[in-house]
């Protein structure tokens, strides 16, 4: 009979990341493992950690405007309109109709290509290696058409407090059309290339679910809470920038699991298209920025504004002393919210179900880490 | 000769400006006003939205009340504001939604420094990272929550850097030279 006594029947400590290619940056995820089981996870975050909400207290509202495309860096463009509004609110203006259609169309541009990044690298991580050359070529056309509004490709600010940085060039229209009619085949082809793929659904399906019920205990929104079956879209649920004006549907789907979440975001990035076709349709003319001082100075007061960024609920929480800077700016980061039920997610599951699980949160660690 | 202009009297200082908040009424306020007592709960409202001020004591139970009764079942954020002028210095802020009724309320409560107001993990769960770093910025003190750690600044870390008597520039020397070689990227 063989001695089993030296066989160490303890649990496992395995450190993953912070330099690990699936982490999407820089994660580190403690595992205790029993075999293969995850028994427990501990995340350790803050390696990004800039203190961008400390430095907005030294920052004028204007000044500080750049600062937060560096949250969620792949969606620059989502982050400078939540800033945008609250400061808005905070001064009572509202951007005038023009700007409110372009702000659409270059947030819901910015949609897609944060999403294709997402489908890439997350097909990527699963060991699917063609997507992500076909992804980044539609998002590099998307990029192109940032940089031709506003110089920058990643890191925008592309809006003003109380309206557009610039006006949109000639033949905006046409090359946003233009996209539009190019990206819906693409779309078909990476399903046709994932969706009934026998490797991806045996590696995603009935992967890390999390009900809606989980979804609402630790506070996930975006796709992930619509995967598991909650018709929930701040557009729709409270409409900002006159989002009630276009007609689109919020995609749900029931399980909640991996392959859930990935099928959601494919059809809200066909939802997207559906919404800039609308609003590139008839962009009424008039000023691009509302009235706003040239200092800007809110009167004292609070507000918090959210907006359904890619990821999910984007708020900022802004206090004014009645000065210059901002009092206080806090970051309401929905990367940072939906991390903390990774550990609800992969317990019991496997090491290689981690790595699909933590690319199905779509996480963007300059968010999380702010 | 030339006139002796009369020194103009000095402007009164003035008054610090406070929030123009208007009181809020509903029916929400009316329940919370029947359950807890008049005046327990100083509900307000500044542009267009709506929130509590309340005793620190009394979070813990108007967060359960107002989850399991009006049906705010989501806390989308817990935060905190310094003021160091004040006596009680921190403003402790909570954020809720109600999936049922698509609104939003803010729970507001002042705290001294040193006060260690009670944890509402056991309430919602996503409050648990929330708090640890209101903890980490702050060093505001949870009494009841599971895993009290920093959570953005390294463990070893001294001083708390939202604090309003944190510089900016201000940062642990001790750590720096220890953990990055004396270099500290600024």
């Amino acid at each position: 009979m063989p001695d089993t006594t030296f066989l160490d029947s303890t649990e496992l400590v395995l450190n993953m990341g912070p330099q690990h290619p699936s982490t999407h940056g820089v994660l580190r995820v403690i595992l205790k493992l029993d075999g293969e089981k995850i028994l427990g996870t501990d995340c350790v975050i803050g390696y990004l950690h800039r203190g961008v909400e400390k430095i907005a207290e030294a920052r004028t509202y204007a000044q500080f405007n750049p600062y937060v495309d560096r949250l969620d860096y792949v969606a620059a463009v989502s982050n400078g309109l939540g800033y945008c509004l609250a400061v808005e609110k905070l001064l009572n203006v509202e951007a005038s109709p023009r700007a409110q259609a372009v702000r659409v169309i270059l947030t819901e541009l910015n949609r897609i290509a944060s999403h294709v990044l997402w489908l890439g690298t997350h097909a990527l991580d699963i060991g699917a290696i063609t997507p992500v050359f076909y992804c980044f070529r539609e998002r590099e056309e998307i990029l192109k058409i940032f940089e031709q509004y506003c110089g920058a490709r990643l890191t925008t600010h592309a809006f003003r407090i109380g309206g557009l940085q610039y006006e949109i060039y000639d033949g905006f229209e046409q090359e946003v059309k233009a996209f539009c009619d190019m990206f819906l085949p693409k779309v078909d082809e990476y399903e046709e290339l994932l969706t009934n793929n026998r490797i991806w659904m045996s590696r995603l399906k009935n992967v890390g679910i999390l009900n809606a019920e989980d979804c609402k205990r630790y506070g996930v929104t975006g796709p992930v809470l619509r995967a598991a079956g909650v018709h929930w879209d701040l557009r729709k649920a409270q409409p900002y920038s006159g989002y009630e004006k276009y007609d689109f549907e919020i995609p749900t789907r029931d399980n909640g699991d991996t392959y859930d979440r990935y099928s959601v975001r494919m059809q809200e990035m066909r939802q997207a298209v559906r919404i800039i076709r609308q609003a590139v349709e008839g962009i009424p003319e008039g000023p691009i920025m509302a009235k706003v001082p040239k200092v800007i100075k809110p009167p004292v007061g609070e507000a918090y504004v959210s907006i359904e960024a890619p990821k999910g609920e984007l708020g900022y929480y802004i206090v004014s002393d009645g000065s210059t800077q901002p009092y206080r700016v806090r970051v309401r980061p929905p990367s940072f919210v939906n991390l903390q039920a990774l550990d609800r997610m992969v317990r019991g599951a496997l090491i290689a179900d981690v790595v699909a699980v933590i690319g199905t949160l779509d996480i963007v660690l300059g968010e999380v880490d702010r | 000769m030339p006139d002796e202009k009369p020194v103009p009297p000095k402007p009164a200082p003035k008054p610090p400006a406070v929030m123009a908040a208007t009181p809020w009424k509903s029916d929400l306020t009316r329940e919370l006003n029947d359950r807890f007592g008049e005046g327990v709960c100083q509900c307000l409202s500044y542009v267009g939205q709506n929130f509590i001020v309340v005793g620190p004591q009394m979070v813990v139970a108007l967060i359960s009340y107002l989850k399991v009764g009006p049906g705010f079942d989501y806390l989308v954020d817990i935060t905190a504001v310094d003021w160091p002028q004040r006596a009680e210095r921190f403003e402790l802020v909570y954020i809720l939604y109600s999936f049922a009724r698509n609104e939003r309320v803010r729970i507001k409560t002042q705290i001294a420094d040193g006060y260690r107001p009670a944890s509402v993990v056991a309430v919602h769960l996503t409050a648990n990272w929330l708090e640890r770093e209101v903890f980490d910025m702050f060093g505001i003190e949870f009494t009841g929550h599971p895993d009290l750690r920093r959570i953005l600044m390294p463990d070893e870390w001294q001083g708390h850097p939202l604090r309003k008597d944190y510089s900016i520039l201000q940062q642990d020397q001790r750590w720096v030279q220890e953990n990055l070689d004396g270099a500290s990227g600024q």
